[in-house]
């Protein structure tokens, strides 16, 4: 009964969304306010429909309604309960719901927070929204419903893949579909705004925060993504270079170019084509992904079960999305004037730089990733493109653009310094030759590749803090001016040094794994390992019983200097529903390092075999993601603070004014 | 001139949708690898047979046209085309050779009593060091082997009645026509 | 369906083992299991389709990174024993693709596009830049507003 009326507002929602897509449309075009006025209804109630199926779903999910298909292949009764919920959106159909459902969740947000919006921009804001809604909610009832039944009931589930039982895998996908899905928004504003032919700095104070928020989202998103196969896999790797990664790491790179570029169009009024196209990209890049990850035309560990049928049809919204958005683009883009001038050498130029290379870097992820498909189709010979492609045109590519951040934020707009600029950065030059002399010396000339990358790291940090400092006239003007100052920066500024200042943890994260140490033996229980200076010592292994597993549980001794660190568990767990083991491992960090220990088979004789592996700096790669994103909603605040302030001013002041009479 | 650079963005993306349409295409599987042994010698291989039937070696093999077959008795997909195969050895006379990949004599005698036995002579690779040479990447796998020696054709997966008749018949009427 | 069912038994049979490179395949030689690495991060698992057989562990990966083994201990060079076994599984198995006609524009495609798109850029911001022509210096009263005019920006 729930599920259908799951089914039932699903449908509703799909002729909401037709309404929504069309009656503003004309409405704007007609400068009929109360058509126009229709979308922010349509959009509110879409999302309630889409939310109403969502947890009717979650219901027979949690309930074990094994009428339904898709709970039958994707779940068991014997699954914890976060998993039951979680399993929701762990298959392609559950997924395409929660996709429109964060889809109808980014409208339903833009109609709330619209109100400095002029009408006639929103409505077709709100109608663009309507029409990606349109397209998904018609891919999902035709070819992935996950409201389907069938009779008579299954006794129980398949249950779900045991891999993906895990806390970090299952908030991954709500964060990175947010991520995904919120750059809808800044099309939806691009689209908009090729209709109406007008992109000003007002229109890029409104597609900032939407913008900057979706990117704080997929940086979560992929970090967790990221997290959890260094956690799982069990040898401590933490990116592939897999399609499935790069369908969410391009539009990452779009995204912050993007982020980038509109600073300009708000700042200077100029790059304005060039940031509608970027909007139109990285939205698109996000289609491109869910097709690649859905329709199997690439291979990765990765992707869904997959159905050409369901390719076909995504693909068809993809030529009408991306392909009309692009035609709408060809079209009237051109007529767009730009705006203020710059040199070459200038805060401008620098973001044109940054913007140059990402660019190039998307490209460049992009060709190495669908190059096997361009090849195959062309009847040429099979290829894999796997990570030594990647590491020697991508990376290549991201050490200027690393040198640049250093730089580009000390230049003034219109025309910069770079002389000055370059004098002003004294401490990052020895902080820089400091770093990477103690990375020499201490790794004993380690791989030069990542000694450089730790330099490139102390360059970045110290060259943001520089431009801080230098915002603040520290030790210029008095200490007590220097505070002042810095109370006073917008928050925007300390959104820019906090995210940069990210990159710089994550870059060291990266280069540091050159670093790692291993040591894989086969131990007896009593037996011990030495690495890094840590003794790991095999206690005792038992069979624990788990709530759907049975798990080989491994008492582990960590010391050094034959003091007591801790102890330490990795586990294996065999799941009987699937016939599978997974591997749970262990990990130790102080922040400066992580221990980490995995447990492999058992031999005959009831020796183990144990995986140490020693990977120093590795969890700065996700604190550096977390506060890369924490500087975007630090900017993000700023951002919400400023256009809101002439809007809320006009609302309150009516209710002051009762107020004060009583 | 300076359209061109609008217009580019919407050729691009239309140039990829024709890959993409190619590669939907039914039939256009980018998971089935071609072997890289085609058109090679077959590797040599000298395996011990099943029970005391006499090691089957790719020496011995020459001078005919063969079909090996590499499969398993874990092999949920073999027993796919194990039905195939018998009717294919007894209606046709397909000279087929076996090649039990990582098993054991055992369960390869319980495999072949309980669903019959195709094959003319087995070979137990038990280390999977044929399958390696042959570059064997899952099992079954069927190769067409010419007089000569020269590996003609490859079948990734079980064989099915239609690959049979479009493909394997044909090709060997062709290798050995007298057949 | 046949190629899913296939893929779906190869997936399972991938599954059996857990973990990559195993203390029991290790060469005594620590420069020749060095080597071995190497070679076996840059070589892909067949099965598992996006993982190096280092990393893999897959039955047919365990059975690469023996042969590779043999073949380094067998006295051949790196390039030698990724043609063995390039000649086995064809060019699929590499990582690293090849440099050749039809892998150019995957190679050189990147920094191609890098150059053009500098020097495009260049050439359109000097197209677009022209340097603005000398000015008056301000007076005292300009230079005055000026200051205001900052100082409320940076607020």
């Amino acid at each position: 009964m729930i599920t259908e009326l799951g089914h039932f507002a699903l449908i509703l929602a799909l002729f909401v969304a037709i309404v929504q897509s069309t009656v503003p449309l004309i409405g704007a075009a007609r400068r009929h306010l109360g058509w126009m006025a229709v979308a922010r209804s349509c959009a509110l109630i879409e999302f309630g429909l889409i939310a109403l199926a969502m947890l009717s779903l979650i219901h027979a999910y949690v309930t074990s309604d094994f009428t339904v298909i898709n709970v039958i292949q994707n779940s068991h009764t014997d699954k914890p309960l976060l998993y039951k919920i979680t399993g929701v959106w762990g298959n392609h159909e559950g997924s395409m719901l929660l996709w429109v459902f964060m889809l109808s969740l980014c409208s339903a947000a833009v109609a709330t927070f619209s109100d400095n919006l002029p009408p006639a921009l929103r409505a077709r804001v709100l109608s663009v929204q309507g029409m990606i809604g349109v397209g998904f909610l018609l891919f999902i009832l035709f070819t992935s419903n996950p409201f389907l039944r069938t009779f008579p009931a299954a006794p129980n589930g398949q249950g779900m893949n045991p891999v993906l039982q895990d806390p970090g895998l299952a908030f991954h996908p709500p964060f990175l579909y947010l991520g995904y899905v919120g750059f809808s928004v800044a099309f939806s504003f691009a689209v908009a705004a090729l209709i109406e032919g007008r992109v000003d700095a007002a229109w890029a104070r409104w597609v900032r925060p939407w913008t900057l928020a979706s990117w704080c989202f997929l940086t979560i998103g992929i970090a967790m993504g990221s997290w959890w196969s260094y956690y799982t896999l069990g040898w401590g790797g933490w990116w592939f270079w897999d399609p499935v990664e790069n369908a969410s790491f391009m539009p990452w790179l779009v995204g912050t170019a993007l982020i980038h570029s509109s600073i300009v169009v708000e700042k200077r009024d100029t790059l304005k084509t060039w940031t509608i196209l970027l909007c139109i990209i990285t939205f698109s890049l996000s289609l491109v992904g869910t097709f690649l990850v859905r329709s199997g035309v690439l291979t990765s560990v990765h992707a869904f079960a997959t159905d050409p049928s369901r390719g076909m049809f995504i693909l068809l919204l993809l030529v009408v999305a991306i392909g009309g958005s692009l035609t709408l683009y060809a079209v009237r883009a051109p007529a767009l004037k730009g705006g203020g001038l710059f040199a070459p050498i200038s805060r401008e130029g620098s973001l044109v730089l940054n913007n140059l290379l990402l660019s190039c870097g998307c490209a460049t992820v992009f060709l190495g990733t669908l190059y096997p498909l361009f090849l195959d189709a062309m009847g040429g010979p099979k290829l894999s493109v796997g990570f030594p492609f990647f590491n020697r045109s991508f990376v290549p590519m991201m050490i200027p653009m690393l040198l640049a951040v250093g730089v580009g934020p000390l230049l003034a707009w219109k025309r910069g310094d770079l002389l000055g600029a370059l004098q002003r950065l004294w401490a990052a030059y020895i902080a820089t030759g400091l770093v990477v002399l103690a990375a020499f010396y201490v790794t004993h000339g380690g791989p030069v590749m990542a000694v450089f990358g730790l330099g490139l790291s102390a360059w970045l940090f110290t060259a943001v803090l520089t431009e801080l400092a230098e915002r603040v006239r520290l030790f210029r003007i008095p200490a007590a001016d220097s505070l002042r100052r810095a109370v006073h920066l917008p928050r925007s500024a300390y959104g820019m040094t906090l995210a940069h200042l990210g990159l710089a943890i994550s870059v060291a994260g990266f280069s540091a794994s050159a670093f790692d140490r291993e040591a894989i033996e086969i131990v007896k229980p009593g037996g011990s390992i030495s690495l890094a200076g840590y003794q790991v010592t095999l206690e005792h292994v038992d069979r624990l019983p788990g709530p759907n597993y049975i798990a080989d549980d491994a008492t582990i001794r960590v010391t050094r200097d034959g003091n007591l660190i801790r102890y330490m568990h990795p586990e294996r767990r065999y799941f009987p529903v699937q016939k599978q083991t997974t591997s749970e491992t262990s990990i130790r960090t102080n922040l400066l390092a992580d221990l980490y220990v995995a447990l492999g088979e058992s031999d005959t004789k009831g020796d183990w075999t144990v995986r140490v592996y020693w990977k120093p700096l590795v969890p700065w790669i996700w604190i550096g993601a977390v506060v890369m994103a924490f500087g975007g909603m630090v900017s993000l605040s700023d951002r919400r603070w400023r256009v809101g302030v002439a809007s809320r001013a006009r609302r309150v002041e009516p209710r002051v004014l009762p107020v004060a009479g009583e | 001139m300076k359209r061109i650079f609008f217009i580019l963005p919407l050729v691009l993306f239309f140039v990829l949708v024709g890959y993409f349409v190619i590669s939907l295409q039914p039939g256009h599987d980018t998971h089935v690898l071609p072997s890289a042994m085609l058109e090679k010698p077959a590797p040599a291989f000298d395996l011990p047979g099943l029970d005391n039937s006499g090691p089957l070696t790719m020496a011995g093999l020459k001078g005919h046209v063969v079909v090996i077959n590499f499969f398993a008795s874990w092999c949920v997909p073999c027993r796919i085309e194990h039905p195939l195969l018998l009717r294919l050895a007894q209606e046709n006379h397909l000279p087929l050779y076996g090649i039990a990949y990582k098993d054991t004599p055992a369960n390869i005698k319980r495999l072949l009593d309980t669903f019959g036995d195709p094959y003319r002579r087995i070979g137990m690779d038990q280390e999977g060091h044929a399958g390696l040479n042959f570059g064997v990447y899952g099992v079954p796998e069927t190769y067409v082997i010419d007089a000569n020696g020269i590996i003609r054709k490859r079948f990734v997966g079980p064989l099915t009645p239609e690959t049979v008749d479009k493909e394997l018949m044909p090709l060997l009427k062709q290798l050995e026509p007298s057949t | 369906m046949k190629a899913l069912l296939l893929s779906l038994a190869l997936a399972l049979s991938a599954m059996t083992a857990a973990h990559a490179v195993e203390p029991g395949e290790r060469l005594a030689n620590p420069v020749l299991e060095a080597r071995a690495r190497v070679i076996s991060s840059e070589l892909r698992c067949l099965v598992c389709q996006n993982e190096s057989i280092d990393e893999s562990g897959a039955d047919l990966a365990h059975d690469i990174r023996m042969l590779v083994r043999e073949r380094l201990v067998a006295g051949d060079t790196n390039a030698q024993t990724i043609q063995a076994v390039v000649n086995r599984y064809g060019q699929f198995v590499l990582l690293k693709p090849p440099v050749e006609p039809a892998t150019y524009l995957l190679w050189f495609g990147p920094p191609g596009l890098v150059a053009l798109g500098l020097v495009g850029t260049a050439f359109w911001l000097r197209r677009r830049y022209v340097s603005p022509v000398a000015v008056a210096p301000l007076n005292a009263e300009e230079r005055r507003r000026l200051e205001r005019l900052l100082q409320d920006n940076e607020g």
